[in-house]
């Protein structure tokens, strides 16, 4: 262990790999230090854990009824959160929730930034007026409020998760292409992409190659700290019956169907809220540590 | 303006330059709203609705079904139809709902007034709890205080607002009974209301305090004070975390040195000089948090069963009603879009510095 400490903290590297693993090191050093980071770092681990695990951990099975269990209590026998209004065990219900939760947030946080990048780094590097007609669509998209964009998209694919992701996609990339613009405009008169531009490289092979790279960080950023909205969001839709359809285990979903008996029966729709609210502050918490450590603009303050 | 003629040229260039810049922002407005209704537009045409059908119903005959279709303007060509749909928003005419048979203008006109009411009260709390919060926290940074403000902060980011709402009935409602229930006032109310009330501003609130109705009133407020408080509390958290960063800022400027030399009190320094100018940024901020409050609105309202124009969206959008989705949709981009130029232009009226 120690040599491989020492090894991380050579100041000569040998290797590019070296340098690099040098480097995550001496971040995650950094990011160690911060406490509430790490707590959201465990909290988004746990998730991840729970969801890959998730037929150990649950103790139910999340879809089957059974009418007999009906909306018991919180830690009944058996029953850590309690049942709902079909008898399906609520904690179950939550952590094969989480697979939806992440299958969602996944997918937006592949599509929604790659979209966001190419519409950014082209506006930025070709300027003139692919950039003001890019903008300007990136500009009409940010003015649509997101969640009654998202609405309006749904209503004409159609409910279900895979729209809601499309839906939720085309809502959220413009913040990515604003910053995939502003990176790439500091960068495209460097030296070293006029370097690559004289040995012959093309504009597609600089954006990709040479820009797209230098834009990542700040873009990783931005995805750690807009998962909590996406989390948000993909429960507000699946809460108004928009997104996951019954009877699959999501969130939004569990919460709506608790409203009708919350005065009754409180936990039916408590349970999944705080699952919702754990999980986003987690990612909020994570978020606001990446980016002290990546972000060396925010790291002195 | 005679008075310009008058003016010494620098600030006659002054004036050109604003001139260029209001020319430059009511250009962007109007492409803004043109993209706006391309998406609407676009989002109408593909929506596996027939609106024809929905307009004449199923059993109607061929010839029927044609004429409604050219009634309807859907046999010209697609940019026509565009063109026409611009025409005819600008107009104010936003097609005729499918569900409630009266033009969606008129209805939006009767929904949106009580979301501007939970709305305008939600940012009225906001603003009055977030900028203390945020500027006790900037002047005791690394304290309790500090950390509480940011606590309070990070979870208005990660709290589902539908589920909050749910909470705050169970509690506030359901358990303690302090406030009113779902919907705007309770049904007995809702009858006097309707009867007793002539409508002004269609804001419960000030409409019986015109009218001198204090049991209605006070009724209302019973209602609104939770999903007021429910939205207030996110937007708190947005503006004291914005307070927060703008008063450090601020607080490391020179000029705060110097009153402190010269030895102004303390709560002087930090409530009348800095927050005079954070309240510059801070505006853009307040504006920002009122457009995402009408975002919020759609699922508070569906919660508390409160008649706005987010409800009247989600409500249309589950009997596919089209016309009634798209205009909402459009409404509240343009309320939107306005508010983000209307802080823009207020903050160049402030800011010497921006002008």
């Amino acid at each position: 262990m120690t040599t491989l400490t020492t090894w991380l903290r050579d100041p000569n590297p040998a290797s590019r790999l070296q340098a690099r693993l040098g480097q995550g090191y001496l971040g995650w050093l950094r990011f160690r230090r911060n406490p509430l980071a790490m707590i959201g770092f465990l909290i988004v681990s746990l998730l991840l854990l729970m969801a890959a695990f998730a037929p150990l951990v649950a103790t139910h099975d999340p879809i089957t009824q059974n009418l007999t269990q009906r909306l018991l209590p919180p830690l009944t026998a058996g029953h850590l959160l309690g049942t709902d209004e079909f008898g399906r065990d609520i904690f179950s219900r939550i952590v094969f929730g989480a697979r939806v939760t992440l299958y969602i947030v996944g997918l937006v946080a592949i599509t929604a930034p790659i979209f966001g990048l190419l519409i950014g780094t082209v506006a930025g590097y070709f300027g003139g007026w692919v950039d003001q007609v890019l903008m300007r669509i990136t500009d009409i998209f940010l003015a649509f409020p997101k969640l009654i964009l998202a609405l309006a998209l749904v209503a004409v694919l159609g409910p279900g998760i895979e729209n809601a992701v499309l839906a939720i996609a085309l809502t959220s990339w413009p913040p990515y292409a604003r910053v995939a613009r502003a990176e790439t405009l500091t960068v495209r008169n460097a030296d070293y992409i006029a370097a690559v531009r004289l040995q012959g490289a093309g504009a597609g092979r600089i954006i990709w190659g040479y820009v797209m790279p230098m834009c990542l960080p700040s873009v990783i950023i931005r995805v750690t700290l807009d998962m909590a909205g996406v989390i948000l969001t993909a429960a507000g839709l699946g809460f108004l019956g928009l997104g996951v359809q019954p009877p699959m285990a999501e969130w939004g979903l569990m919460i709506s169907s608790g409203r009708k008996f919350l005065f009754e029966q409180w936990w039916v729709a408590t349970m999944p809220g705080l699952a919702i609210f754990i999980v986003s502050l987690g990612f909020n918490l994570l978020g606001d540590g990446l980016r002290d450590v990546l972000d060396p603009r925010s790291a002195g303050k | 303006m005679a008075s310009t003629d008058t003016a010494p040229p620098r600030r006659r260039s002054r004036l050109v330059h604003n001139l260029k810049r209001l020319g430059a922002t009511v250009l962007a407005l109007a492409a803004t709203f043109l993209g706006l209704m391309l998406i609407t537009f676009v989002i109408g045409r593909v929506v596996p609705i027939d609106p024809v059908l929905a307009v004449v119903g199923e059993r109607a005959t061929t010839a029927q079904y044609e004429a409604a279709r050219e009634a309807l303007g859907l046999d010209r060509p697609m940019w026509e139809q565009f063109v026409i749909y611009v025409r005819d928003a600008l107009t104010g005419d936003l097609g005729t709902s499918i569900r409630t048979r009266t033009p969606v203008a008129e209805d939006i006109a009767r929904y949106f007034p009580a979301t501007l009411e939970l709305a305008t009260i939600a940012t009225i709390f906001g603003v009055l709890l977030g900028i203390p919060a945020g500027v006790l926290a900037a002047t005791r940074p690394g304290t309790w205080i500090d950390q509480l403000v940011r606590l309070i902060g990070l979870m208005g980011y990660s709290m589902p607002v539908f589920w909050l709402g749910l909470m705050g009935l169970l509690l506030f409602y359901g358990i303690l009974g302090w406030v009113g229930g779902p919907g705007r006032l309770d049904a007995g109310f809702e009858m006097m209301f309707e009867f007793d009330v002539p409508r002004v501003t269609g804001m419960i609130l000030i409409d019986t305090a015109l009218a001198g109705k204090w049991d209605i009133f006070r009724n209302a407020l019973s209602h609104i004070i939770l999903p007021a408080g429910v939205l207030g509390y996110y937007s708190m958290a947005y503006i004291s975390r914005m307070t927060r960063s703008f008063m450090m800022n601020e607080l490391s400027q020179e000029y705060i040195t110097t009153a402190r030399v010269k030895g102004m009190p303390e709560w002087r320094v930090i409530w009348v000089h800095a927050l005079k100018n954070v309240m510059v940024p801070l505006i853009t901020v307040i504006a920002l948090s009122y457009a995402n409050l009408l975002e919020g609105s759609v699922l508070t309202e569906t919660v508390f069963a409160w008649p706005g124009l987010g409800l009247y969206i989600t409500t249309a959008l589950f009997s596919a009603d089209m016309p009634a989705v798209l205009g909402g949709t459009v409404v509240v981009g343009i309320v939107f879009v306005a508010l983000n130029m209307f802080s823009d232009i207020l903050y160049r009226l402030v800011d010497p510095r921006a002008r």
